[in-house]
Formats: structure tokens, sequence, C-alpha cells
């Protein structure tokens, strides 16, 4: 029998740019057993949210992440609006959907630059974070900010989108499409990448539905779920587009999935931004104070649903918060899709269902002072696995896509 | 099924174990069981309703230590939530993670946030905080006191 050794990656995580820590149980290449750790990034928000007055709560849970900045509030404003039943004007419904599919595309270009950097395609990294600073720039124009938008609050929205800014944003939306077309075909049609990620790190229909997976983690693997379609609420039951689904649950499906999603994500917010023009009103119904009661909002996230609960006791702030973001049930859908690869291929299968990337990466190589182990840093395991796609390379005959935009 | 014939179906499967029913609006459904029927419920829940669980909220009320069970009715635009009411100086319930894996982490994270023991839990044990920390501390208790 193999000698089964323990490769631990984290507590800072190695990939994910998020303090995790995982713990490969390894016999030879091959991975046998993951133990994942966390709590390291815990900062006891939902208590914190006890001390804050409703509008305070929503730049709490803004906070929770850098990149699904708009998603937490969403659902937070969502939550105390059915618990204190405050009407939303429609103008405003628009507003927050433009601004949430702005940041579902800029979501989905950072974790595509990665995947390729971890694939060893350094050209996908800088291209898709070339393009991704031009959402950046629109959500600027929009909201002022190029992140933690501030633009939620129960009732409404806090700016409204001004129609001189209209044409700017369509431009530069317009100036998107060729690239994600770019993108799209660069990982769909390549050989390489195909052979890296085809059949990779499977995580079947039944595990995902057991394991609750959301977003396009569970998308990829079958499952027809998607919480803006399937519980109405912004103004996605009033415009037109699709949800993307694929079958075989790999690696290239989440990626398939994500590129997919962001050509409707544009389609969405061109239509948005047209109803903006006949839908004239106020942005914000100003309540004045939440009623008692309990409410559930859900929001679709670039990872999957965000879930927030809030409790009102008929003071200014919550009861209860509580606070359950897509990652929570995503990655643990990690011990069904590592299982049985090789470490090479574990940095991609882990980083396929996009754990949340709200902090700086803080990994290195270093050795555990109490059992002189050898802690596995980012390097090393991107180092791997861009080996295994340089060797792949070598047998097909394909250095990997090329990615004509010109300069 | 639609939405109503689903909810029917949950409220007559349930029959007397059915402690309160509050439709609070078209989409939003609160049940109240007790403790004892939770495991019932939820294999009710996931593997007949196929609805999808979407986590639990452990709140502590000075009375009691609730659990709110969310589950999410896609495709129907429902959240039905079932209540349980557990005792506060002995908070025990069984844990639903070997009907649906997708409780395993709620549940470690309620244990040790909310000192909920959770029967039969393949692996109670800390999620967020750190294993040192003290035995019988729970930081999400309302008469909680640092240090």
């Amino acid at each position: 029998m193999a000698k089964r050794t323990i490769i631990p990656i984290g507590p800072y995580h190695a990939l994910q740019e998020e303090p995790e820590f995982f713990k490969l149980h390894v016999e030879g290449e091959t991975v046998v057993h993951l133990d994942i750790e966390l709590g390291y990034n815990h900062r006891g928000i939902e208590k914190l949210s006890e001390s804050k007055d409703f509008e305070e709560t929503i730049f709490l849970v803004e906070r929770i992440c850098g990149i699904c900045s708009t998603s937490h509030p969403l659902a937070c404003v969502q939550a105390i609006e059915d618990a204190g039943e405050v009407d939303v004007p429609e103008r405003a419904l628009f507003i927050r959907s433009v601004v949430a599919e702005l940041e579902r595309i800029h979501s989905h270009l950072l974790w595509l630059g990665l995947a390729g950097h971890f694939l060893g395609f350094n050209t996908i990294w800088m291209w898709s974070w070339r393009f991704r600073e031009d959402v950046l720039n629109v959500l600027e124009v929009i909201t002022g900010n190029r992140n933690h938008y501030g633009m939620m609050k129960p009732g409404g929205v806090r700016h409204d989108i001004l129609v001189e800014d209209v044409p700017t944003i369509l431009k530069l939306l317009d100036g998107l499409k060729g690239p994600v077309e770019m993108f799209r075909a660069a990982v769909m049609e390549d050989p390489l990448l195909q052979a890296r990620t085809l059949g990779v790190g499977v995580l079947t229909r039944e595990q995902a539905i057991s394991y609750g997976a959301l977003g396009p983690t569970a998308r990829a693997s079958g499952v027809d779920i998607d919480v803006r379609r399937d519980h109405p609420h912004a103004i996605y039951g009033q415009v037109d587009w699709n949800v993307i689904t694929r079958e075989s649950g790999d690696v290239f499906d989440k990626a398939v999935v994500r590129i997919l999603e962001m050509f409707e994500s544009i389609r969405i917010i061109e239509q948005c931004l047209e109803k903006l023009k006949t839908t004239i009103g106020p942005i914000d119904s100003n309540p004045k104070q939440i009623k008692p009661g309990e409410g559930v909002g859900h929001y679709e996230a670039p990872r999957g649903e965000v879930f927030h609960y809030i409790r009102s006791d008929g003071s200014n702030r919550p009861a209860r918060h509580k606070v359950r973001a897509p990652s929570f049930m995503n990655v643990p859908t990690n011990r069904e899709t590592v299982i049985g690869g090789t470490v090479a291929d574990a940095t991609i299968i882990l980083a396929a269902v996009d754990p949340c990337y709200c902090c700086t990466e803080r990994m290195a190589v270093a050795l555990d002072c109490r059992s002189g182990e050898r802690l596995w840093g980012a390097d090393e395991l991107v180092r791997l696995s861009t080996e295994k796609t340089k060797r792949l390379g070598k047998e097909i005959g394909w250095v990997g896509p090329e990615l004509p935009f010109g300069q | 099924m639609n939405r109503d014939d689903t909810i029917e179906r949950i409220r007559e499967a349930l029959g007397k174990r059915l402690l309160d029913f509050e439709r609070k609006t078209s989409s939003r459904i609160f049940l109240e069981v007790a403790p004892d029927t939770v495991p019932d419920v939820s294999r009710l829940m996931f593997e007949e309703i196929e609805a999808r669980l979407q986590t639990a909220s452990g709140v502590d009320t000075r009375d009691a230590i609730e659990i709110l069970y969310h589950w999410a009715l896609d495709r129907l635009d429902c959240v039905v939530t079932v209540r349980t009411r557990l005792d506060r100086h002995n908070p025990e319930i069984e844990s639903i993670t070997p009907v649906c894996v997708a409780a395993e982490w709620v549940e470690r994270e309620m244990w040790e946030l909310l000192g909920i023991r959770f029967r039969n839990h393949p692996d109670l044990r800390h999620l967020l905080l750190d294993d040192d920390w003290p035995a019988g501390k729970f930081p999400l208790r309302r008469d909680y006191e640092e240090g």
C-alpha cells in the first residue's frame, strides 16, 4: 500500500486568496481524502449586525466580500423589505439589477483570469483582467466606486442612473462583447485547455443536489436553478434572458457556464437601461420604520444564492441576522471532486467552485514550526499545474489559445 | 404540482404534528413543529417535495433556542421555513445531516455558536471558532459575555 502523506494547503488559502485550510491526503500522486478547515476570516458579522441600525447593516454586509459587494447588500435589503413589508419603486429595481449584473461580469472575468493563471495560461489572465477594468470603470461611472458601491438601501437605491451616463455605459458594454466572445472561443475550442479540464473534478448532479450546491457549480452539473428566475425579484421577471446549464459537472463546464453567463448579463443590463428611459419615478420609498416580523432575502450572486434572514422586533436594529454565502455550500463539494484526482489537478478543481476572493494572496511556502512539516505554497501548486499543462501540450503538439486582440 | 398544492401536501403529511402555520406572503411560508418531528419534516421536504435546504438559522430568543430550517421550492417561487423550539437549558435535537448532507456545516456552526447538540451528527467539531475555544461559551447566546 502506498504511503499516505498529508499536504497542508493554508491556512491562508493557496489559490483562492482567502484564508481556508485544505488538507490533501495523498497516496503517491492521488488525492485520497480532503479535510477542510475554515474560520480564519470569521469576523462575527451576524452578531455585529445586531448592534447596527437597518441602514448601517447594509454597509456592514457590503464589507463581507469585496467581490460580492453588491450581492450581500441586495439580499439583505430584500430580507429587511420582506420582514417589514416595504415596497420598492420600479425604477430602483432596474438600477439594482444593472449594478448586480455588472458585478457578475467583473467577478466572472476575475475568476477566468485566475483559472487561466492556475493552468499556466497567463495571457488569459492578463487579458481578462484588462477587460475587467472596463467593467469596473462602468461601475465607477454609475456608483462613484470601483467596488463597495454603496447603492442598496431598504426601500430602494441611493443613486439614480443619470440619462447622460447611459451612452457611456452602453459603449463600454458594447466593447465587452468582442473580448467575451474571444474568451469563449479560447476556452471552448482550445485542445490543450480541454485536455486539462474535460472530465476533471466532476461533480455529479446527485452530489450537487445533496450538498445543496449553488450557482455555476450546480448549473454545470445539470442542476437547473437560478434564484433570479426561480424566485423573481428585482426585475428579472421583466427582461429576456436565459439560465445557462451544462451537464457534465467538470471544470470545463464550470468555466463554460460562467463565460456564457456574461453574455446574458450584458443582455440584461442593456434591457434594463432601455426600460429606465420610460420608467420614471422615485428611486427610494424611504421607509421610516421596519415593522416587527421576520423575512428572507436571497439573490443569485456570481457564485450562487446569497441568503439573508432578518428578524425585526420593531426597533431600528435587527434582532437576529443570519447570513449564508454561496461558498458555504459550494466549498464542501470539493470533497467529492478532488478525491481520486492528482495533486496537479487539485489546484484547478479547488479553484473551479470560485470560492469568494476577498482578501489579498498571502500564502507562502513555509515550515510548520510545530511539526517541521513543509507547507505547500501557491507558487508550488501553480507550478505543478503549469508543468502538467506543458507536458500535455507537448503530447498533443499545441501551445494553447492565441488571443488575437491586437495590442 | 403548483405552489398551493405543494403547500397543502406538506400540511396534510404533517397533520396534527403541525403546531403552527403562517402564510406570510404568497411566497413565504412559516411552519412550526416539535423538535422530534424535524427529521421527518426534513425527509419529507428533501426526498418527497425535492426542496433545497438553503440553510438553517439558530436564534436565541431568551425563552428558547429556535432553529429555522429554510427550504427553497425552486420553480415554485417559495421559501418554506420550518421552525422548532428547543429548551434553552438543554438544547438538543437530532441531526438532519444523515438526511441531507447540505446541513453538515450549518449544524456544526449552530453547535459552536449557540450550543445546540446535534445527535448523530457525523462530524460535530468546530467549524468557525478555534479548536481551543473554551467549552460552554456560545457567542450567539444572549447572555454571552466576552472574556
